[in-house]
């Protein structure tokens, strides 16, 4: 990062830090509560506080740190009544992606793709498939179920570390047909591994066609003279022109060292990443004109390299297969540089944007020393007295979901249509399932607070507050208690606190006060709490609301 | 609301009534007045725009040999290119460019690209806009990195725009670049008060410091709302395609006309995918080559003499295969064409060495070699147009020295 770039980004987070400061060095309980609800949970509903503390923020914790055993059939049953959610690669392709298909062709037959602008062909093409079978449904069902369980789960952990992962192992939805692909890749390879050892994640990951055709490893063969059915021909030559084409594609093998495993900075080199590239060909993906279900992994003998090969300083016989895959992934998740990297950006998202070093190599030895468990190690970042010190308390910029969510979590809004929130996210900068690099979305601040972004947080706080977004309503007075909502100044301090904590600074409380509640003229009086929708934009908008 | 160019004009202190507006204001006014602001317009073709038959090479036989159902015809006959040199011809729906190639200030560069060999339009788009081919750890984007090395002061919060819902790679980073797809929007919702209120509870957060992304946010705000741009009418009879990149440009051009500082602005423009029923006079490219064309034509007509400051350049991640496909369409290849008109443009010239079409000149058998790496372009066009002191950070671990310049800016 440039300097320039890091004195705003400090500047800015500088200037959020405000009114935090405690008199002794330690968390107050209540400070302790807010804080993991704001860091292990997208920030407390109204009440949340309380409740922590009255079990204890340790007892509240380690129920989340076992979100098994947590039962959440609320939002499971809301889930439920999403139809892709229950159907596979296969299904949904059939489901959703073949109409489409079928379509285009019905329009090539007429002659139609030719001449036409190629928008208004596909207009006229959705237009004879029915609502319900329509490639959009996937993705929308997709991020209704990940904003319904953000917002509502109460396996508050579980969903914030399938964010983590699921940007870690980042795929695009806008490439191609990974968005009907995503589906299964959350459900059946994030989720149920988030939690286990970190070698199983990876290998689901590198076994997931999402991932596989993402980072085109499903394309990638090996040239034609070191395919195991070469002798048979003699020279590539004599080859059927099928099995001529095509070569090595080393997309996956570098990001599965640069970014999933050992870091840019590892000491790799170039024909490392070659090397891997050959060892993983032959990962693909079944296609449906092959016989069997589509959209599946499948390790194909007849593309795989079967020559010689040297990854990492580890050597592979002639006439190997998938077995060579397999090692090499479960030794990249075994190395050191990967137990840091893992550690440096778990700290990154718990802690702070630059975390401290001691804190990193404490978690990556506790990686290393269990195995890769995933769940003691996000274990040893909770527990670490770095996470609990004032230092890192309301210090991190939340990101645009955990922004969002957050505060629809504090208005407690009852979400019947999660799509205006997933249209939010797009504006504020973090659309889901939208990172388009395979380095998925930045855990700092900086990144994430260019100007039209800023912008699109007040707007949405505003809008929010004043259930202007469809689907999303939320009842500002409710969150005052009767005793205080005789009068403004005493309203307005209640939402502060339900909405903050009372994290307000004076600065923002007068400004409210100024700007809002002293705005109405004297013959209005009484107080007739009208202002209360803005009075809560303004706070879930303020500088305070950024901080986690 | 008063007139913003009245307004520059007329010392604006005593116009700018109330203690909500800051000194910065003013010295952005100030700032606006100075003359000789630069701009530079970059669009991007997403999706990989078949160059060879935008800008046609007709003088090669290979061309035609290569696509017998989609090649567009020689200069004179129905539906023939429009002659540029002798060799290379304009697509007929790139016509409405054609008198600025006459008069002059638009060139083209063939044979140009990102010298990585990867065919993916995400791998590619990510390294055109990243300015670092074959690395994909570059957090920011090239243009982003180049505003953020020019110093001088006072900064536009409007300096750098994309006409774009989100903040696209290339101006992402910390050059505090403005995202938005339209400009009369950018601003809080709400009252008065209510954005005065975000306005002062985030001018206390960031007092003290050299400023923040709250502070430019407002100002660039106030600035939209205060120069008002929307209200600014195309002139010189220009008439701009109602399809997003005609939109884009438009309000470019409003943002220039009213002075807000703008000195990059980008804007994207997809469709040029043409795997199948590509066309080749007329069709699928032929429709949205015109409205790209008329959107540019509409651009620079509306700026008139403004467009003297102003430098347009187009980019697309890779150019397309040579020979047509199966499906009368062309897959992903290598070298592709750029656009650049505007002012101080030796144009009336296709620049960059021209490899050949026959197979053995051709990259891996299939595609238009790269003579030209599109960051020699960049390089003078940053340099010459925008003043950017060094390009060393621009373009990292690349010597784009100006021995490798065209020479297409005077």
């Amino acid at each position: 990062m440039k300097p320039a770039t890091q004195l705003l980004a400090g500047a800015l987070a500088l200037a959020l830090l405000t009114g935090t400061a405690t008199s002794d060095n330690r968390l107050t309980d209540r400070q302790r509560a807010l804080h993991a609800l704001n860091r292990l949970a997208f920030g407390p509903r109204p009440g949340d506080v309380d409740a922590v503390m009255k079990d204890g923020v340790d007892t509240w914790i380690e129920q989340q740190l076992h979100p098994e055993a947590i039962p959440d059939r609320a939002v499971e049953a809301r889930i439920a009544n999403l139809p892709t959610m229950k159907l596979s690669n296969a299904q949904i392709v059939k489901t959703y992606y073949e109409p489409v298909l079928m379509a285009r062709k019905k329009a090539k037959a007429e002659g139609k793709d030719g001449d036409v602008d190629k928008q208004d062909v596909r207009r006229e093409l959705m237009r004879d498939i029915p609502f319900d079978k329509r490639p959009q449904n996937v993705i929308n069902e997709l991020l209704a179920q990940r904003i319904l369980r953000a917002a509502e789960s109460d396996r508050q952990l579980n969903e914030v570390m399938v964010d983590f992962w699921m940007n870690h192992f980042n795929v695009y939805s806008g490439k191609g047909i990974d968005r009907f692909l995503l589906t299964s890749y959350e459900r059946d390879v994030i989720r149920p591994h988030i939690w286990g050892r970190f070698e199983d994640l990876l290998m689901a990951t590198a076994k997931s066609p999402a991932m596989l055709f993402y980072l085109d490893n499903a394309r990638s063969m090996a040239a034609a003279e070191n395919r195991p059915q070469y002798g048979r021909f003699g020279r590539a030559a004599m080859m059927p022109p099928r099995l001529q084409q095509g070569g090595l594609n080393e997309n996956y093998a570098r990001e599965i060292m640069e970014l999933h495993t050992l870091g840019v900075d590892a000491g790799y080199t170039q024909k490392d990443v070659t090397e891997l590239a050959r060892v993983l060909t032959g990962w693909t993906i079944t296609r449906e004109r092959d016989g069997g279900e589509g959209a599946a992994f499948v390790f194909r003998p007849m593309l795989h390299d079967a020559a010689a090969k040297t990854v990492l300083g580890v050597r592979f016989a002639p006439g190997g297969g998938m077995e060579e895959g397999e090692k090499m992934i479960r030794l990249l998740a075994h190395q050191p540089a990967t137990a840091h990297r893992i550690a440096y950006k778990l700290c990154q998202r718990f802690v702070a944007d630059e975390p401290p070093p001691a804190l990193v190599d404490r978690v990556a030895k506790k990686f290393l020393a269990t195995d890769g468990d995933l769940r003691q190690t996000v274990k040893a970042v909770i527990d670490s007295p770095e996470f609990w010190n004032p230092a890192s308390y309301r210090a991190k910029v939340k990101s645009p979901f955990e922004y969002a969510i957050s505060a629809v979590r504090a208005v407690n809004a009852q979400i019947t249509d999660p799509a205006p929130i997933a249209r939010a996210l797009q504006q504020i900068g973090e659309p889901l399932y939208g990172a388009q690099p395979p380095t998925g979305y930045s855990d700092k601040a900086d990144v994430w607070i260019n100007t039209g972004a800023l912008m699109s947080r007040l707007n949405f706080a505003l809008a929010l507050a004043s259930n202007k977004l469809p689907g999303v309503h939320g009842d500002i007075v409710s969150l005052i208690p009767a005793s205080q909502a005789a009068d403004a100044e005493h309203s307005v301090e209640a939402l502060a606190q339900a909405l903050t904590g009372g994290n307000l600074t004076e600065e923002t409380r007068s400004t409210i006060k100024s700007r809002i509640v002293e705005r109405k003229a004297p013959s209005e009086d009484p107080w007739d709490n009208t202002q209360l929708p803005t009075v809560a934009g303004l706070i879930l908008g303020s500088p305070e609301f950024q901080r986690q | 609301m008063l007139n913003r160019r009245i307004f520059l004009k007329s010392s604006g202190l005593a116009l700018v009534g109330g203690s909500l507006l800051p000194n910065v204001f003013v010295k952005m006014a100030n700032a606006a007045t100075t003359k000789g602001s630069k701009t530079l317009v970059a669009i991007f073709q997403r999706g990989a725009v078949d160059g060879l038959n935008m800008i046609v090479p007709y003088g090669e036989q290979a061309y035609y040999a290569a696509r017998p159902t989609i090649a567009v015809p020689r200069p004179g006959a129905t539906g023939g290119a429009i002659d540029l040199d002798g060799f290379f011809g304009l697509h007929p729906s790139l016509a409405s460019l054609t008198p600025y190639f006459k008069n002059h200030s638009a060139a083209f560069v063939h044979a140009v690209g990102s010298p990585d060999s990867t065919r993916s339009h995400f791998d590619a788009q990510d390294f055109m806009e990243s300015g670092t081919p074959g690395v994909k750890s570059t957090e920011d984007g090239f243009l982003a990195r180049a505003v953020g090395l020019k110093k001088e002061a006072p900064v536009s919060p409007l300096r750098a725009v994309a006409l774009s819902p989100a903040m696209p790679r290339i101006l992402s980073g910390g050059a505090g670049a403005v995202a938005m797809t339209n400009i009369s929007q950018f601003g809080i919702r709400g009252n008065a008060n209510v954005s005065g209120g975000f306005e002062s509870m985030y001018a206390e957060a960031v007092a003290g410091t050299l400023g923040g992304t709250a502070r430019e946010s407002f100002e660039a705000a106030r600035i939209l709302k205060s120069a008002d741009p929307q209200k600014i009418q195309p002139e010189n009879g220009a008439i701009y395609p109602n399809q997003p990149l005609g939109n884009s440009l438009r309000q470019i051009a409003q943002l220039i006309k009213a002075n807000v500082g703008l000195e990059v602005a980008f804007a994207d423009v997809s469709g040029w995918d043409t795997h199948a029923g590509e066309g080749g006079a007329q069709g699928q490219l032929a429709n949205n080559l015109r409205n790209f064309s008329e959107a540019i034509a509409a651009f620079t007509r509306d700026l008139g003499s403004r467009m003297g400051d102003v430098v347009l350049v187009t980019m697309s991640e890779f150019g397309r295969t040579v020979r047509e496909n199966g499906n009368r369409g062309t897959d992903h290849g290598h070298a592709n064409v750029m656009l650049i008109l505007g002012g101080g443009v030796k144009g009336g010239k296709v620049y960059g060495k021209w490899p050949g079409l026959s197979s053995q000149q051709l990259y891996e058998n299939r595609d238009l070699a790269i003579t030209t790496d599109f960051r020699d372009v960049f390089a003078e066009l940053l340099t010459k147009q925008l003043a950017v002191p060094s390009l060393k950070s621009v373009f990292p671990g690349y010597d784009a020295a100006p021995s490798k310049w065209k020479g297409i800016l005077g």
